[in-house]
């Protein structure tokens, strides 16, 4: 695959076994370039598992991730730090720096890259934050801000290096549905400012609706479905239609 | 290697043995490859140096003060009073002095890495390091590893010197030993070698509390229960392994600086 591939991410056969148990059974996904891709399943089905393999945070047993048509799954930590810059990733609880402020949890990650022209550093938080809609917060603690901004902030620090691509995990989990509308605004908002790749892993059918392109479906460690918004909606298959109803039949 | 797995005891200790030397390894080549954060390193030195001072101070004043008071009753009924200051000085300087400052610092520095790494690995905070592509060995180990290596050193010397100087008081001035002699004695059997020793333990008891303290934090799973768990195995893990090694450090460093001798 070349770099100019209309795919940003291809992953083949993925496989990843934690405690003896089997949470992908071989995982292939192609993630277009530029567009916002939502990976449905249950809880404990392995989104989140799936989505650390993106970005190195855990090694698969066994198959291919390709990232811009470099294969990563067998990269170790130092060789894997290019290929985390030209991604970003929202931890489901923000995984803010609580000893850093917002300003410099956003900073953060300039500094680490070498930028010592202070005058540049607050001019890029200053758009970032205003970006996810968090000015006037620079000096807050991260002990200090609700849950909806703790996931802004982190937001804002992952989109300061300009990725090419952002994961966002469960980026509505445990927020009020106005929160959650705002996240999901700005999950669209970031796309059509920043023309970025995104992955949402979500079991959130309202998020879903609110930013995806297109949707994926995981159950039992494999992908189930692929396709838009529209196919899904429009589709037949029974545990399709019981995710997006959310109907159990585990007890009836 | 059979032996190894027989036991599971064996086998843990053997892994555990072997993540502490890995990480160890790893930030020696960090450091060595220059991935050296000076800045971190500084704010490190305070809190671990400078933050420690008051621990490590007192501990060296009753230690020498309470050494003092014993080494006379028992010397003075042979009439070897000014026999103290030697006594006190060799002690704080081979064993008192190293070992206290090591499970003080262990206590208090060893135990607030190991909370610390421990609670940024539960809430996802070392995973976000990585996705940033800031490796977490050079942004948290390295800074406080060198800063360990500057520190205990120093505070095992601050402790020896607070340790005589309340040694020096309470002979003097409490027990009425002749202020000439106990300072004559100390000064013609206290030799460059025991300073030495001070510090080459030192040095090695930096070693155990950082690494042992930033592995139970870098290994901590659990939540709140395990960040507990690691704090109290960093604390106790470090205590035992200086007490420990400090007598392997004794026996060893015994056969290049031999104790004895007036010079």
């Amino acid at each position: 695959m070349s770099a100019t591939s209309v795919n940003l991410i291809e992953v083949r056969d993925l496989k990843q076994t934690l405690s003896g148990q089997e949470i992908l059974r071989g995982v292939n996904l192609d993630i277009p370039r530029g567009e916002t891709l939502v990976l449905l399943g249950q809880s404990g089905g392995g989104k989140s598992v799936f989505l650390r393999h993106l970005i190195g945070l855990m090694r698969p047993i066994s198959g291919s991730i390709r990232i811009e048509g470099e294969e990563i799954a067998k990269l170790d930590e130092r060789e894997l730090e290019p290929v985390r810059r030209k991604i970003g990733m929202l931890f489901q609880d923000g995984a803010l720096f609580d000893s850093m402020d917002v300003f410099e949890n956003v900073a953060f990650p300039l500094r680490e890259r070498g930028e010592r022209n202070e005058k540049i550093i607050r001019d890029k938080v200053a758009r970032s934050l205003e970006l996810v809609l968090l000015q006037g917060q620079e000096r807050k603690m991260p002990v200090n801000l609700s849950g909806g901004m703790r996931k802004r902030a982190a937001l804002a620090r992952a989109i300061i290096s300009e990725p090419s691509c952002i994961l966002y995990d469960e980026p509505t989990a445990g927020l009020d549905p106005i929160v959650s509308d705002t996240i999901n605004r700005l999950i669209r908002r970031l796309q059509s400012h920043l023309h970025v790749t995104s992955i949402v892993v979500t079991h959130d059918m309202t998020s879903t609706d609110h930013v995806a392109d297109h949707v994926a479906l995981l159950r039992e460690g494999r992908i189930h479905f692929t396709g838009s918004l529209a196919s899904l909606h429009s589709s037949t298959d029974q545990v399709i239609t019981d995710f997006i109803e959310g109907r159990s039949h585990e007890i009836d | 290697m059979k032996f190894v797995y027989t036991f599971p005891l064996t086998r843990a200790f053997c892994l555990y043995l072997g993540q502490v030397a890995l990480l160890a390894l790893e930030t020696f080549k960090s450091i060595l490859a220059g991935r050296v954060r000076w800045r971190l390193v500084i704010y490190q030195i305070v809190e671990i140096g400078f933050g420690s001072q008051a621990v490590v101070i007192i501990t060296g004043i009753f230690t020498g003060a309470v050494f003092t008071a014993q080494i006379f009753f028992q010397f003075d009924a042979l009439n070897m009073s000014t026999a103290v200051g030697p006594v006190v000085s060799i002690a704080l300087f081979r064993e008192l002095g190293p070992v206290l400052t090591g499970l003080m610092v262990a206590g208090r520095v060893g135990a607030a890495m190991s909370a610390e790494i421990g609670t940024m690995k539960v809430t996802e905070q070392i995973d976000a390091l990585r996705a940033l592509a800031v490796n977490p060995v050079d942004y948290l180990v390295v800074p406080r590893a060198v800063a360990m290596l500057i520190s205990m050193p120093l505070l095992v010397g601050e402790c020896i010197c607070f340790g005589l100087l309340a040694s020096y008081f309470v002979a003097t001035q409490i027990l009425n030993v002749a202020s000439v002699f106990f300072v004559h004695h100390m000064w013609v059997y206290t030799h460059g070698k025991e300073i030495v020793m001070a510090m080459t333990k030192g040095f090695v008891f930096a070693i155990i509390v950082v690494f042992i303290g930033c592995q139970q934090g870098l290994s901590t799973k659990n939540g709140a229960v395990g960040v507990g768990r690691s704090t109290t195995e960093a604390v106790v893990i470090s205590s035992l392994s200086i007490l420990m090694i400090n007598f392997f450090l004794t026996m060893g460093l015994n056969i290049i600086f031999p104790a004895g001798g007036r010079y």
